[in-house]
C-alpha cells in the first residue's frame, strides 16, 4: 500500500512531464525553469539543512567505541574503530562514507530449530548500497561531459572505463546496469522481507520508485531512444553558462529524464537523502575516544541543584559521629 | 521468578504483523512482565520533578498535566537546539533495516517496536508531523504521526525497554545511537511526570544520602567493617579502609551494590585485598558512595547533579586522583560526560601509580582511572604475587558489559587481568563479545522483578552464548566488570544457564593475591573451598 502510493505520485508525476513537454510543449519550463528552480532548491535546501545541523551545538564527545581505547602503552589500541585523534577519526569517517564500514559489519540474526541464537554475516545490503552509491556518482561524472567544454580528461577515461566491454553499440555503460540492478535488489528487499516491509514509509519507497525513474529514463533515451546529444549538450551548456536556449529537436524522453533529475535534486533537501552529508556530522563518528584526555566544553553547560556535603553532613551529624566517621565541623 | 517456561518464552516470531505500525495501542494489563512501575509521588516531590501523584499504567487516565502536548513539544524544540545528535539522528535514517535485529529486547521477544530504527520511529515520527516541512504539508504521507495519548503510552513503553546498550550504533551507517534517542526521550517522558521508580528512587536516595541504595553513613561503615571481618577470617589479614581521610592520595569510588549485595560484595572483598597488598593510600568516602549514575537513565541534568558529589568530595579531602571500580554506566558517564559537566578537575594531579611509576596520560584531564587499567598496570610491572592455581575451580568467560565496551573500549584490560588471575579462560562467540556484545536485558533502570519477562527475553543473546561456551568448555563462571551484571546476570543465568554464576573481575584477583602474613586460605572469597572443581552453580 505505502509502495503502491510513492509508485503512484511517481507514475502522476510522470503525467505531468508528459502532457507538459510532450503534449503541450512547453520546453521552456521543462527544459529551463525547472531545472533551474531545482537546482536552486536543492543548494539553498541542502545549505540551509547543513548549517542547521552544524549550528546546534555538540554538547558531549560521545563516539560509539567500536574498538580498543587508547590506554596504556603495551596495549595497542584501535585507532580506526576508537579514534584518539584527528588523523583517526578522519579515517574512520573515510572509511564509513567511502566503503561504508559499519554496514559491513551486518550480520543476520537466526533462531535454530535446536534454540541456538547465531548471527551469520549478511553483506548483500553493504554489497548494494556500494553499488548503487558508486555507479551513482560514476554516472554523476560522466554527465559532466554535457556542462563542460573542452570535456575533461578525467571525464573521458572514466567513461572508457565504464564502457571497457564496449558490448553493443552505442556503448554499453557497466554502471548503467548496475545501478538499475542495485536499486532493483534495494526496492526488492524493501516489499520482500518482512520487517523491512514493516518498517518502509511511503517516502523510502519514493525515494527509490525516484531514482528508478532517472536511470530508466535515461537508460531508454540512451540505448532506446537516441536522443540526439548534440542538441542535449546544446542545452546543458545553456544552462551552465546562464545563456539557456531550447533546441528544437530533443525529444520528449529527454525532458521526461531531466524532469525527473530535477525533482531529485528538489526532493534531496527535505528527505532522508541527506544523509549524505549527516554521516560527517553524526557525533558518534565523528568525534575522538580522547575523552578522558582532552576536556570536551558544553557551550550551554547548566548550573544545577546539588546537595553539597556540607548539607550532607548536617544532615547525617550525629549518624557521622557514632559512626567515627571525620567531620569538617565537629 | 518468571511464571512463563523457557519453551514459552523461545516461541519467538522474526515476522511482523500484517498490519503497520502507526496506530498504538497497548494493553499494559496483558503486558505484565514487559513495564516497570511508575516512580513513587515522594521520590518526585524530593527531586522537584514536576507532576509526582500515584499513578498505575494499567489506569486508563494517566493523570497528565492539561498542557502535556505543548509540555512535550516545547522539550522537543529546546533539545533540538542543544543537541546535534537528536537533530542528525532523526533526520538521517533511510530504514535501511541494519539495526533491525541488532538489539535484545528484539532478537528476544520479537516485538516489531523493539527494532531500534521503530523505536526511534516513534519519536521520530512525531517529530516529523510537526517539526518539518515535509511533515507539516503532507503528514501521514510524508511518515508524520501525531502526539495522541496513545502514542504518549507507547513511548512510555517503549522507551522504558531499551536499556541504552548502543549496540545497534555500531551498525548503523550513520552512527545512529538509539542511547541518546532513548535519554531524550526519556527526559521528555520526564517532564510530564512519567517516569519509572527502579530509576528515580536510586536517583532520589543518590542524592539524599550519597548512593543509590539509600544507605546511610553509619550504616556504609558497618557494611564495609562487615566484609572486613569475613575478610580476616579468609585470609586472617586485618584491613580498616579509611573513611572521609582527608589527605589520602587517592579516592576510591564503587557502585553501591558493591559493598551491598551478593556477589558484588565480593569484588569490593578484591579491591580491599589489592589495596592491602600493594600498601595503597587511598580513602573511600561515605558521601562520594555511588559510583553509578541513575541520572544517566533520566536527564543530562541528573546526571551532573549525582555526578557533581565525586570532583566535590576529591576536592574535599585534598586527593590527588580517583580511582573507581567495577561499574559499567558509571563509566559512561565518567568517561564521556563528567568532566565536561563538573570538570575542569584542576585541583587534582594526573592519576600516577604509586607502585608503579606508571603516569597515566589518558586519563590527563579527568584524572579518574579504571581499576583494570590501574590493576593490569600492576600485573604487567610484576608487582602482584598471584596464584592463579586458586581460581582453578572456575571455567571462566568475560561478559563484556555495554557501556564500558561501547562507550569507551576497555576490552583488553580486564582480559588481560583475568587471564593473569586465572587458569582456564574461554571467549563466547565473536558476535557477542566486545564491541558486539549483548546486554544483560536489565540496564537502564530496567532490572526490576515487575519487568522480568522482559529482561530475561532481553537477556536471551547474552545467555544463549554462555550456554555455548559452558556445553562447550565447561564455563561456570561469568565475570564482568559492571554492577548492574552482577546484580542481574544472576537471576538470568538461574533461568537459563543455572549452572553458571556471575562475578566480577577483582574478585578472582582477590582469590588470587598472595597476602605477606596471610594464613593458608581454605576457602576462595565467596567461602568455597580453594581446589574443589565442581561447578560453582549454586553462587
Amino acid at each position: 500500500m505505502r509502495a503502491l502510493s510513492a509508485l503512484l505520485i511517481v507514475a502522476v508525476l510522470l503525467g505531468v512531464v508528459w502532457l507538459g513537454a510532450g503534449v503541450a510543449g512547453w520546453h521552456a519550463v521543462f527544459g529551463v525553469a525547472i531545472p533551474y528552480a531545482a537546482v536552486l532548491i536543492f543548494l539553498v535546501g541542502l545549505v540551509w539543512r547543513v548549517v542547521t545541523w552544524a549550528r546546534s551545538p555538540v554538547p558531549f564527545r560521545i563516539p560509539t567505541t567500536c574498538g580498543q581505547q587508547r590506554s596504556l602503552p603495551w596495549i595497542s589500541s584501535s585507532t580506526l574503530e576508537s579514534p584518539h585523534n584527528g588523523w583517526g577519526v578522519t579515517r574512520r569517517l573515510a572509511l564509513e562514507a567511502l566503503l561504508f564500514r559499519s554496514l559491513f559489519r551486518n550480520t543476520r540474526t537466526e533462531l535454530t530449530p535446536a534454540k541456538r541464537l547465531v548471527y551469520e554475516s549478511d553483506k548483500y545490503l553493504w554489497v548494494a548500497a556500494l553499488a548503487f552509491h558508486w555507479s551513482f556518482l560514476l554516472i554523476f561524472l560522466r554527465h559532466l561531459r554535457f556542462f563542460l567544454q573542452p570535456v575533461p580528461q578525467l571525464v573521458s577515461f572514466l567513461e572508457g572505463l565504464d564502457g571497457f566491454f564496449q558490448l553493443a553499440v552505442p556503448t554499453l555503460f557497466l554502471s548503467d546496469l548496475v545501478i538499475l540492478a542495485a536499486l532493483l535488489y534495494l526496492l526488492g528487499r524493501r516489499l520482500i522481507n518482512s520487517q523491512l516491509r514493516y518498517i518502509s514509509l511511503p517516502a523510502d519507497y519514493f525515494a527509490l520508485f525516484l531514482l528508478l525513474a532517472v536511470a530508466v529514463s535515461g537508460v531508454l533515451m540512451r540505448y532506446v531512444t537516441r536522443v540526439d546529444l548534440v542538441a542535449a549538450k546544446e542545452l546543458a551548456m545553456g544552462l551552465v553558462t546562464f545563456s539557456p536556449k531550447v533546441p528544437a529537436v530533443i525529444g520528449t524522453p529527454f525532458y521526461i529524464h531531466i524532469f525527473f533529475v530535477s525533482l531529485l535534486f528538489a526532493y534531496f533537501p527535505f528527505s532522508k537523502l541527506t544523509h549524505m552529508a549527516g554521516v560527517f556530522l553524526s557525533p558518534t563518528r565523528n568525534l575522538a575516544n580522547n575523552n578522558r584526555a582532552r576536556r570536551h566544553v558544553n557551550p550551554w553547560n547548566p548550573e544545577v541543584e546539588v546537595h553539597t556535603y556540607a548539607q550532607w553532613e548536617a544532615d547525617y551529624h550525629d549518624k557521622l559521629v557514632a559512626a567515627g566517621i571525620p567531620l569538617d565541623k565537629e | 521468578m518468571a511464571e512463563k517456561t523457557q519453551q514459552e518464552l523461545l516461541q519467538i516470531r522474526y515476522t511482523p504483523p500484517r498490519q503497520g505500525w502507526m496506530d498504538p495501542s497497548i494493553d499494559f494489563q496483558s503486558r505484565r512482565g514487559s513495564w516497570s512501575y511508575p516512580a513513587a509521588g515522594k521520590n518526585l516531590t524530593y527531586l522537584g520533578f514536576p507532576n509526582p501523584r500515584e499513578w498505575s499504567p494499567t489506569d486508563e487516565d494517566w493523570k497528565l498535566p492539561d498542557n502535556w502536548r505543548e509540555i512535550i513539544f516545547q522539550g522537543l524544540r529546546e533539545r533540538l537546539k542543544k543537541y546535534r545528535s537528536l537533530r542528525v539522528f532523526l533526520d538521517t535514517c533511510v530504514r535501511c533495516g541494519a539495526c533491525a535485529d541488532k538489539c535484545h529486547f528484539f532478537i528476544g521477544s520479537g516485538d516489531p517496536k523493539n527494532m531500534p530504527v521503530l523505536r526511534a520511529e516513534l519519536l521520530r515520527s512525531v517529530y516529523r508531523r510537526d517539526f518539518t516541512t515535509a511533515g507539516k504539508i503532507l503528514g501521514g504521507l510524508a511518515g508524520g504521526r501525531e502526539l495522541t495519548p496513545e502514542v504518549l503510552k507507547e513511548w512510555y513503553y517503549y522507551f522504558y525497554q531499551c536499556t541504552e546498550c548502543r549496540r545497534c550504533s555500531v551498525f548503523c551507517p550513520y552512527g545512529i545511537d538509539t542511547a541518546e534517542i532513548t535519554m531524550i526521550a526519556r527526559e521528555l517522558l520526564n517532564l510530564v511526570g512519567l517516569n519509572i521508580n527502579w530509576v528515580m528512587e536510586p536517583v532520589a536516595n543518590c542524592d539524599r544520602t550519597g548512593n543509590h541504595l539509600g544507605i546511610q553513613p553509619h550504616t556504609f561503615k558497618d557494611n564495609v567493617d562487615f566484609l572486613c571481618d569475613e575478610l580476616a577470617d579468609i585470609t586472617g589479614i586485618h584491613i580498616d579502609p579509611p573513611i572521609n581521610k582527608k589527605g589520602a592520595e587517592v579516592l576510591f569510588i564503587v557502585p553501591s551494590a558493591d559493598y551491598f549485595a551478593d556477589p558484588g560484595i565480593f569484588t569490593f572483598m578484591g579491591y580491599l585485598l589489592l589495596f592491602e597488598h600493594i600498601g595503597l593510600d587511598y580513602t573511600l568516602s561515605a558521601y562520594a558512595s555511588e559510583g553509578g549514575n541513575f541520572g544517566l537513565f533520566t536527564s543530562h541534568d541528573t546526571i551532573k547533579r549525582l555526578n557533581y558529589k565525586m570532583y566535590a568530595e576529591a576536592k574535599r579531602l585534598g586527593v590527588k586522583w580517583i580511582l573507581g571500580g567495577e561499574c559499567g554506566h558509571m563509566w559512561r558517564v565518567i568517561h564521556q560526560y563528567m568532566d565536561t559537566m563538573n570538570g575542569p578537575a584542576d585541583f587534582l594531579e594526573v592519576p600516577r601509580s604509586p607502585v608503579t611509576g606508571t603516569v597515566f596520560d589518558h586519563t590527563a584531564s579527568t584524572k579518574m582511572l579504571h581499576i583494570c587499567e590501574f590493576t593490569a598496570d600492576l600485573i604487567k610491572n610484576g608487582r602482584l604475587r598471584l596464584d592463579p592455581s586458586r581460581n582453578d575451580r572456575y571455567r571462566v568467560t568475560f561478559h563484556d558489559s555495554c557501556n564500558p565496551a561501547r562507550g569507551m573500549g576497555i576490552f583488553e584490560e580486564p582480559r588481560y587481568v583475568l587471564k593473569s588471575v586465572c587458569n582456564h579462560f574461554f571467549e563466547m562467540p565473536d558476535n557477542t563479545i566486545r564491541e558486539q556484545t549483548f546486554c544483560c536485558g536489565g540496564g537502564a533502570g530496567l532490572g526490576n522483578d515487575e519487568n522480568m519477562e522482559m529482561r530475561l527475553r532481553g537477556g536471551l543473546p547474552r545467555a544463549n552464548a554462555v550456554e555455548y561456551v559452558h556445553q562447550k568448555h565447561g564455563v561456570n563462571l561469568l565475570t564482568c566488570i559492571c554492577a548492574i551484571d552482577r546484580a542481574t546476570l544472576p537471576t538470568l543465568m538461574e533461568y537459563w544457564v543455572p549452572e553458571v554464576g556471575v562475578s566480577g573481575v577483582h574478585e578472582l584477583v582477590g582469590n588470587a593475591l598472595l597476602m605477606a602474613g596471610e594464613n593458608e586460605r581454605a576457602t576462595d572469597l565467596r567461602g568455597e573451598p580453594i581446589g574443589d572443581k565442581e561447578a560453582a552453580s549454586d553462587v
